[in-house]
């Protein structure tokens, strides 16, 4: 009887752990599915199209697979594209000033956004959140409104070319738009947020008393920040720079609207090649390129972070 | 090790000079004030405890001790120098945290060397002294380890060495032994004062546990309220509380007021309306007469007997109300015809020992010298 009892709860604790594992695959399933649909079908596409030719149709590529009139499921693949990509000098041209405008807009979006956050973990309670809400308070606007404000603040006759001129600094208006530093200017202010958002959960996350210890031990307020503070808050440092490089390398709007003609990006490329050329395939070829070297780069980091953990 | 200043003063016993001495040192908050003109003197290679609840400024004073907190009003002198405006990492003090407060990012080598680093110690020193200390504190073998990949009681240790490794002139321990389990903490409480001994460094350790202070201090200055309220050996704290506030805090106590009837130089007589009778002291007090005073008795002072002592003072009648056996000894609650209820603790000397029963009319007595006279 007891040991009938047993066997029973035994049974049914069996059938209740086949059942959770089951519902925690239902919960994982729901947004593999979401990222299936709505990241790997589109990635597909544009993979295929890739490696289409182009046609006077609409969509104007040619179908990659076709079934043939003898009854052969023909697959062609040109790669024509991708040796046209890395064969001519813009396209190279594009991707490398790409990469040195993100570059420099992450360096300066962490020279920026570092003091910010520890600014912000570091202020007395009921200020914190207040700060923290103004970080996040341009997100309440739209992307594109708040980069066209920068268009009527920068111009010729706005308001910072007035002040210049009011105060005397400058005699005639300077050209802001349609610069470089237009476009740095965009994108550190853009991208902050995602800057200061990961580097203020770091930090408000690091023990006061480590600072104490090291102070204790003699170590001066300066030393101790670098050797306490930046390598614990490391984490935030990587989270950071990937959510603003990432999507700065492959940034449209910013260079299009504030930077001059000659700001070669290779977002701009895509759109151009895209819209202008209607030259599907080159432009798939260039997104598809734009991704490798930016998975690339996401593995080099984790290869580094992991290996620094392990030592 | 011979060559450390510090270690030949422990194997010299020199007549204890002031060492670290604090002059009515205040720290206010706001209108909080966390600690209130205490002045105190510690010698060199003293284990100096501050001893008391949550709250009652033992921290505060730690923390100005170690810099990271400054004085509202008085001043520090340790080894003769002022080190009142001194910052932290310019005093020649250390300090082991509550939480240990290991750089998680490095391993326990780096740890303990890293108050060598910022003194720019030659790499080689450094090596050795780490490797000492390390041994010192039985860790060797650990020194790759990262501080995650280690048990409570290793990190305790590692706490330690960091703190030591700088032979600092003075060494703060806030809440050593609060983190470790109790067996641990047992074994570490004499692990602690050995190491003091050898190394020779003024302790002083902050703690709210009273068996703690009792074992690791040469003295104890029990604080409340920002005040230290009475400083001495754990025997001095133990037997001769100077008042109700340390006599109920250290152990366990009996604790009856009382007016004086009888006041000669070598005894007292206490009128004890709680107790119904007259307790005879056998000290003198000097208090003024009719002064409210308390009196306290331990409970292990207290004796139960079956038949009435042949005593003339300090017998009183009772029943036993409750029983604890607690192995080593056993305590009695015994109700008086007052209502008061007495705490007694009789130790359980021989196996078999014929206990008292519940309801059991019993004698409580005391010897002339085991109570205690407190004004306040």
């Amino acid at each position: 009887m007891n040991a009938a009892t047993e066997r029973l709860a035994v049974r049914l604790r069996g059938l209740g752990a086949a059942r959770s594992q089951f519902g925690r695959a239902c919960v994982i399933l729901v947004p593999y599915l979401w990222l299936a649909v709505f990241f790997l079908v589109p990635f597909l596409i544009v993979l295929k199209i890739a490696f289409a030719n182009i046609q006077l149709s609409m969509p104007p590529v040619e179908p990659v697979v076709t079934w043939t009139a003898d009854k052969v499921l023909q697959l062609r693949l040109h790669f024509s594209n991708f040796s046209f990509v890395f064969g001519d000098d813009l396209y190279i041209a594009a991707f490398l000033n790409s990469l040195k405008v993100a570059g420099i807009s992450t360096v300066l979006a962490l020279l920026l956004g570092y003091p910010m956050a520890y600014g912000i973990a570091r202020a007395p309670g009921a200020w914190r959140n207040v700060l923290f809400l103004l970080v996040v308070l341009p997100f309440f606007t739209s992307f594109l409104l708040r980069v066209y404000a920068w268009l009527g603040l920068l111009g010729r006759s706005g308001p910072i070319n007035d002040l210049l001129l009011a105060l005397g600094i400058v005699h005639e208006p300077l050209q802001l738009l349609q610069t470089d530093f237009a476009v740095y200017l965009g994108m550190v202010y853009s991208y902050l947020p995602f800057m200061v958002l990961p580097l203020y959960s770091a930090i408000e996350k690091l023990d006061l008393t480590l600072l104490e210890a090291a102070a204790d031990l003699g170590c001066r307020p300066t030393k101790a920040f670098f050797t306490i503070t930046l390598p614990l808050t490391k984490e935030g440092i990587f989270a950071g720079c990937l959510l603003v490089f990432i999507p700065a390398v492959g940034e449209y709007v910013i260079p299009a609207l504030l930077g001059g003609p000659d700001t070669l990006m290779i977002g701009r490329v895509v759109w151009d090649e895209f819209f202008g050329n209607r030259d599907w395939p080159v432009a798939s070829a260039l997104a598809i390129v734009l991704l490798a070297i930016l998975t690339g780069f996401v593995l080099l980091l984790q290869r580094v972070q992991s290996r620094e953990e392990e030592a | 090790m011979s060559t450390d200043p510090a270690a030949r003063a422990a194997t010299t016993p020199s007549p204890p000079a002031p060492y670290v001495r604090i002059e009515r040192l205040t720290k206010r908050f706001g209108d909080f004030v966390a600690v209130r003109q205490v002045s105190l003197e510690i010698a060199r290679g003293e284990i100096f405890c501050l001893l008391g609840g949550s709250g009652c400024g033992k921290t505060t004073l730690l923390r100005m001790l170690a810099g990271f907190e400054t004085p509202t009003e008085g001043s520090i002198y340790i080894d003769g120098v002022d080190v009142t405006g001194v910052p932290p990492y310019e005093r020649p003090v250390n300090m082991m945290f509550q939480s240990y407060a290991l750089f998680p990012h490095m391993t326990v080598e780096q740890n303990v060397a890293f108050g060598l680093r910022q003194d720019g110690t030659p790499r080689a020193e450094i090596e050795t002294r780490v490797e000492e200390m390390l041994s010192l504190v039985k860790l060797d073998g650990y020194a790759k380890r990262k501080p995650h990949q280690l048990s409570g009681g290793q990190r305790q240790r590692v706490a330690l060495a960091r703190a030591l490794v700088k032979r600092p002139k003075l060494l703060l321990l806030d809440e050593p032994l609060g983190a470790l389990d109790k067996k641990l903490r047992e074994h570490t409480q004499f692990e602690l004062v050995g190491l003091q001994e050898r190394l020779g460094v003024t302790f002083v350790i902050v703690t709210h546990d009273q068996e703690e202070a009792m074992t690791l201090a040469s003295r104890i200055g029990v604080m409340r309220a920002g005040e230290i309220l009475q400083v001495g050996s754990p025997t001095d704290i133990y037997e001769y509380p100077n008042s109700r506030f340390v006599a109920d805090f250290i152990g366990s106590v009996n604790l009856v007021e009382g007016k004086l009837v009888e006041d000669e130089p070598d005894h007292v007589r206490i009128d004890c309306p709680q107790l119904g009778g007259t307790v005879y002291v056998d000290h003198g007090v000097s208090s003024p007469p009719d002064a409210q005073l308390s009196v306290a008795i331990r409970p292990e002072k207290l004796q139960l007997a079956r038949e009435r002592p042949e005593q003339p003072d300090n017998v009183l009648a009772g029943t036993v109300t409750g029983i604890a056996y607690l192995g080593d000894a056993t305590r009695y609650l015994v109700r008086l015809s007052t209502g008061f209820v007495l705490r007694v603790t009789m130790p359980n000397v021989y196996r078999r020992e014929e206990q008292f029963e519940q309801g059991q009319p019993v004698w409580v007595h005391w010897h002339a010298s085991a109570a205690v006279v407190v004004m306040r």
